[in-house]
């Protein structure tokens, strides 16, 4: 691979994960049906769900809670282009790919048989193949719902009041915030390092650069979290961590979080 | 290698995250009790450091590109505990923010990568890189090698993972319900790929990362280095007063051990070539199988291995005592004893390769 394309790449990834990031911000702030419910109601219920996915064994069960999982996101304002882009897609690739060999390798009752007989696709082979396809579908649909119609504040606020630890709470709203800056900064520095590179770079000279661009990075992170230590200590910050916890649950969570475990529950007995 | 919701079933995901907690336990332990509240802003960039160094496109002889997981360069610098935590966190946010790896599956993800991968990669960095100086290029072959074993062994865990759902987990039709190939398929499928390219891409970055280090800024190398007495000393220490409650605990569940003799039975799957020939073992392999009869003979390939080694202590009942109760608990002590005696081995060995300060390589 070419020099400009191994930056290209890196470059690329950075900003696809900065672009999810506000995408996901964007569809948090607009009015829909989960950004109505308290963010614990969305975690739990969410996560009920998900859990419900991967406890039932029946694939009508698993794709009726897909169907359900798109009933959410339209009424979430969750745009079915994204949800096809950042999910159906990648997933089907991926786990379809994963799922393919299964038609022929898992051993039953055959339903097709290529005319040398070299190949069949074996009916148990279809049905893992398909409940592990829509089972991934659905589970990775219901918890990028949870990604896309809540702030990660909220996300960390709803963990502190599941009994997360406050230290694991506080890194991660830290890690986050910081992701984005070193991403930015890694980004910068890549394309400088673009603007400036003439000819094409063998193999090892982009390792070399690669390595060192990371060392730089690393650097500047141990120096920013010394930096933010300092801050910290000079704010008072003893290793006591204290969160505001405004959320405060009304008739309207208590009826989504009902809503959300019956159907959980009903979908675990059906799907057994 | 993020495995996402679905691959694994529910109960799978619910040990390994009892396994993850306690892995994380351990590790929260240990950074408040060796450390200040310094550790919470590096674990936090040191996590987003390894975010964004899973996004750099490295490429690797052959002209391919790989990704590193970062595990190898956080354990150097910041050391196991911290490694353990600032993977997971950054596991975490890849799942619960960027949804990237599964929340079912979290506590697997985190088991594979932040635990197996720091520790492994922590002792292989520790064996080879034993005496070495900062500067040493040996500490440089110890790099390459922690990133590409960690990184092989956390794949090689996730592919038994994966392997295993198969075995356990089918409908009545004999339908796989989660992941559906075997371990014969998933572990050559999943280990290929981590042994041609991500282990290299672990190990490549790791390296160039340990090399610049040891230009720009070694005192980032010193802390998992071995080579500062002083905090070796106060790790001896703590050590030794924290593991008084562990000799104890040990020492209970030891005593607890001859519990195993009331169970009834054995467990699913573990049985012997000749309970398959015996009526009263095909009746138990059919009792607890929901009466699905036991194949008629003994399968060939059990049949083939079964005889390959004979277990000195066969069924934890040594042949000289009579009582079970006592049979399993002398079984058990032995078996402490063994991996006490491994333990032991290990640490002389470290402890022997270990130069003084400064010491060249």
């Amino acid at each position: 691979m070419s020099s400009d394309r191994t930056i290209g790449a890196t470059l690329v990834g950075l900003a696809r994960a900065l672009g999810h990031a506000l995408v996901s911000e964007q569809v948090a702030r607009q009015p829909g049906l989960l950004q109505a419910f308290d963010p614990r109601v969305r975690v739990a219920g969410l996560l009920g769900l998900v859990l419900a996915v991967t406890l039932s064994h029946r694939i009508s069960v698993v794709l009726a809670l897909l169907c359900a999982a798109v009933l959410i996101a339209l009424l979430s304002k969750v745009s079915l282009m994204t949800l096809t882009t950042r999910v159906w897609l990648v997933v089907l690739l991926f786990t379809g790919v994963i799922a393919l060999p299964a038609l022929f390798l898992t051993p039953g009752d055959a339903i097709f048989t290529t005319a040398d007989g070299g190949l069949r696709i074996t009916a148990q082979g279809a049905t893992t193949a398909l409940l592990l396809i829509a089972r991934v579908e659905a589970a990775v649909t219901l918890t990028t719902l949870l990604v896309l119609c809540t702030p990660w504040m909220h996300v960390l606020k709803a963990l502190r009041a599941f009994r997360i630890p406050q230290e694991v709470v506080m890194m991660l709203a830290m890690t986050h915030r910081y992701i984005f800056l070193l991403a930015e900064t890694a980004s910068q520095m890549f394309e400088s390092r673009r603007s400036r590179t003439v000819g094409v770079l063998t193999g090892p000279e982009q390792r070399r650069m690669t390595a060192r661009t990371a060392g730089v990075l690393l650097s500047k992170s141990v120096e920013l979290s010394n930096d933010v230590f300092l801050a910290m200590q000079s704010r008072g910050f003893r290793g006591d961590v204290k969160i505001l916890s405004e959320f405060r649950m009304r008739v309207w969570d208590y009826v989504g979080l009902t809503a959300f475990l019956v159907i959980a529950i009903l979908a675990v007995w059906m799907g057994r | 290698m993020h495995i996402p919701d679905g691959y694994l079933s529910p109960s799978t995901c619910a040990v390994l995250y009892v396994g993850a907690g306690l892995g994380w336990y351990g590790a929260l332990r240990r950074i408040r009790r060796t450390l200040t509240t310094r550790m919470v802003p590096l674990i936090s960039v040191f996590a987003a450091f390894s975010f964004v160094l899973m996004m750099f496109n490295l490429p690797l002889p052959g002209g391919t590109t790989g990704h590193a997981l970062g595990v190898t360069i956080a354990v150097i610098v910041i050391g196991p505990a911290g490694s353990i935590m600032a993977i997971s966190i950054a596991i975490a946010i890849q799942a619960l923010f960027f949804g990237d790896g599964g929340i079912t599956t979290l506590g697997a993800n985190c088991v594979n990568m932040a635990i197996v991968g720091s520790l492994v990669a922590y002792v292989a960095y520790r064996m080879i890189s034993s005496g070495a100086a900062i500067t040493s290029r040996r500490r440089l072959i110890a790099a390459a090698a922690a990133g590409y074993l960690a990184t092989n062994a956390a794949a090689f865990i996730a592919a038994v993972e994966f392997g295993i759902q198969p075995l356990l987990f089918r409908n009545a039709g004999g339908v796989p319900l989660y992941a559906p190939y075997s371990l014969g398929v998933a572990i050559p499928a999943m280990m290929i790929g981590h042994l041609a390219i991500a282990g290299v891409a672990e190990g490549a970055i790791a390296t160039g990362l340990v090399a610049f280090l040891q230009g720009a800024d070694p005192a980032l190398l010193h802390s998992t280095s071995g080579l500062a007495p002083d905090s070796s000393a106060a790790y001896s220490s703590t050590s030794l007063r924290s593991l008084r409650k562990l000799w104890i605990s040990v020492a209970l569940l030891l005593l607890l051990t001859p519990l195993g003799v009331l169970t009834a039975g054995k467990a699913w799957g573990e049985w012997n070539a000749s309970e398959y020939s015996a009526a009263a073992g095909r009746a138990r392999i059919a009792a607890s199988s929901q009466n699905q009869p036991a194949p008629s003979e003994t399968p060939t390939g059990l049949q083939r291995l079964s005889s390959l080694w004979t277990a000195p202590i066969a069924d934890y009942a040594p042949q000289i005592v009579k009582s079970p109760a006592l049979g399993y608990l002398l079984s058990g002590m032995f078996g402490v004893g063994l991996v006490m005696s491994l333990c032991f081995a290990m640490q002389s060995l470290l402890l022997r390769r270990r130069g003084g300060p400064g010491q060249a390589a």
